[in-house]
């Protein structure tokens, strides 16, 4: 006869310096839910890259290939799909940012509750909102990558530079991004307000970002859209690095100065929304 | 030197006073127990000891610090246990636990080993791999609690720990926590339920109305604001109410409940007798002990859950 013995499962205690660990988090806290943030979009992986590759084939083919097939005239200086190819980058990309945004960051409060989570650790919620831009931006700089390298299949690039587009397309994603992730953060119901935030804030944007044809085409009196989306000034870097759109120098620092701006102006309104949802 | 110390804690929501300014303090190893109805401000205080809610007024210490000027500090050192779970459905119950540990910064190679340690004591091994939204309301509070001790908290906070889980998954809850008990850790339980404070509290306050309207162990609450036994009959809810004045007098206390009426006496077989002797038939009757439960009714005037 054997004896049972009950086996006591006990938690072990190592003596871990709580102090160190809480120095640790206040430094690096915004990277280790960064990481989380990654680990997180693990399950969707594959769809996630299914459409990655599948939007630009869909848009260069369309845009690129059809339409371009009967607009015979150069646009800017160069082939129409040379011309519409670093746009499509960019209103793809910053499309794709603006929509990480919206749902995913409401629902991290009210649905998946990733954030009160994280809230119960030393973890701050600036740190939090920090760690989503990070963990974006890279996501949206591979998307972008892939981006431009099913271009080369297409002959979108006319040479090396234009894999600066890769970079710009990022950050003009992430100034959609931040002001729009530190807003959802603010909503406490979902009702209509994504509608509303597509429709006539993200799909304006895109129209008179000067993806299918220059702005400067549209009435002046119009053309205020365009310099207000992010996608607008993205478009026009990544022309001047795809094929040498001319910009004069000033302008050049407008569209850099107008995507930090919004991205740093995004994450400090960030920074206070996610800490009076989370603080109260 | 007590691990938490609150002074006149109060928290106001606009006109609403959440928590209105309760004292007290808990030793280190202690098991200590808020208990009060839904709404009786326990859950906000359990967010001010983390530092996640403001107070209006008054002092807190948790461990020595202010939780409001030292957070990050003060969560380091605490397990926290919310009300509503808020594990990722879509990863793994093992990945839950790495990456939650990962919010504290601490190394890989530690959290291998306490992951598979914690879900060996939350009784989940064989789930390992499974996926959250797999796992039944039961387990996943097991995780949950696994989860908040990821960092070998000094104090545990459970906000709520057994609501809505069946009574055999209850039992399985209890004894972890008991085991945690013995292990020195501090407890902070928020509940509802009398049995349940009965069985892990050493020590409780009973909140109302966002005040504290009595202090003690268990034992010594029944014995201060209760009899020893109680006898529980019941006439029908139409003739409840009629029989109060012919039962008056027997007891020495009576309260009487829309469904039943509760007779607080030091012996209840004898007075149960008594009842009948005088031909007052009830429907049903039974004897108990006191509870937590009378403590409250006999507080408030009212019963714990409505």
């Amino acid at each position: 006869m054997t004896d049972v013995r009950h086996e006591q499962p006990v938690v072990t205690f190592t003596g871990l310096d709580h102090a160190a660990l809480a120095a640790r988090t206040r430094r690096w806290g915004w990277l280790h839910y960064a990481r989380y943030r990654q680990a997180s979009e693990g399950p969707f992986l594959v769809t996630a890259l299914m459409l990655a590759i599948g939007n630009p084939i869909l848009y260069l083919a369309a845009m690129g290939l059809g339409l371009g097939s009967i607009v015979q005239a150069d646009v800017s200086g160069v082939s129409y799909l040379h011309f519409v190819a670093p746009g499509l980058l960019v209103a793809t990309v910053a499309t794709t940012g603006a929509q990480f945004g919206t749902w995913p960051i409401f629902g991290g409060f009210k649905w998946i509750r990733n954030y009160l989570a994280a809230q119960a650790t030393p973890l701050e919620p600036g740190q939090m909102a920090q760690g989503e831009t990070l963990a974006i931006g890279v996501r949206l700089f591979v998307q972008a990558a892939i981006f431009w390298v099913i271009g080369l299949a297409f002959g979108a690039w006319p040479g090396g530079w234009s894999l600066l587009a890769i970079p710009i397309a990022t950050v003009a994603a992430l100034a959609m991004f931040t002001p729009l992730m530190a807003y959802s953060a603010t909503l406490e119901e979902e009702g209509l307000h994504f509608n509303f935030v597509q429709r006539l804030i993200i799909m304006p944007m895109f129209l008179f970002a000067g993806t299918f044809f220059p702005l400067e085409s549209m009435p002046i009196y119009l053309q205020w859209v365009g310099w207000v989306s992010p996608m607008w000034h993205g478009t026009q870097l990544a022309r001047m690095a795809s094929f040498g759109l001319a910009v004069p120098p000033w302008l050049v620092g407008v569209h850099v100065v107008f995507l930090l701006a919004c991205i740093v102006g995004g994450q400090v309104w960030a920074h206070r929304t996610f800490t009076r949802r989370l603080v109260r | 030197m007590p691990v938490i110390q609150a002074q006149n804690l109060t928290k106001k929501f606009g006109d609403f006073t959440a928590v209105d300014g309760i004292s007290f303090e808990v030793a280190p190893g202690e098991s200590f127990g808020l208990l009060g109805p839904n709404g009786a401000g326990k859950s906000t205080t359990m967010r001010m000891i983390g530092g996640t809610s403001l107070r209006t007024s008054g002092s807190l210490t948790v461990l020595g610090l202010d939780p409001e000027e030292r957070g990050p500090e003060v969560r380091a050192s605490l397990g926290v246990v919310p009300q509503q779970d808020s594990l990722d459905e879509e990863l793994r119950a093992r990945d839950n636990l790495i990456v939650y540990g990962r919010y504290f910064g601490l190394p890989r190679a530690y959290l291998e080993t306490k992951a598979d340690e914690l879900l060996e004591f939350a009784q989940l091994t064989e789930k390992a791999k499974a996926k959250v939204n797999a796992l039944s309301g039961g387990m996943k509070r097991r995780l949950t609690i696994a989860r908040g001790l990821v960092n070998e908290p000094r104090i545990l906070l459970l906000d709520e720990p057994t609501t809505g889980l069946d009574p055999q998954a209850r039992h399985i809850l209890w004894d972890r926590l008991f085991r945690l008990k013995e292990q020195g850790v501090t407890l902070v339980i928020t509940t509802h339920f009398m049995d349940e404070a009965e069985q892990l509290c050493d020590r409780l306050v009973v909140i109302d109305h966002g005040k504290i309207v009595a202090e003690g162990s268990p034992q010594a609450l029944i014995r201060e604001y209760s009899t020893r036994e109680v006898v529980e009959v019941r006439f029908g809810s139409a003739r409840n109410a009629a029989m109060e004045a012919e039962l008056r007098g027997m007891a020495e206390r009576i309260e009487v409940l829309p469904d039943r009426i509760l007779l607080y006496a030091r012996d209840g077989e004898g007075l149960l007798e008594q009842i009948s002797r005088r031909g007052l038939n009830p429907l049903t009757s039974l004897v108990r002990r006191s509870s937590l439960e009378d403590v409250f009714l006999r507080l408030t005037g009212r019963s714990l859950i409505d």
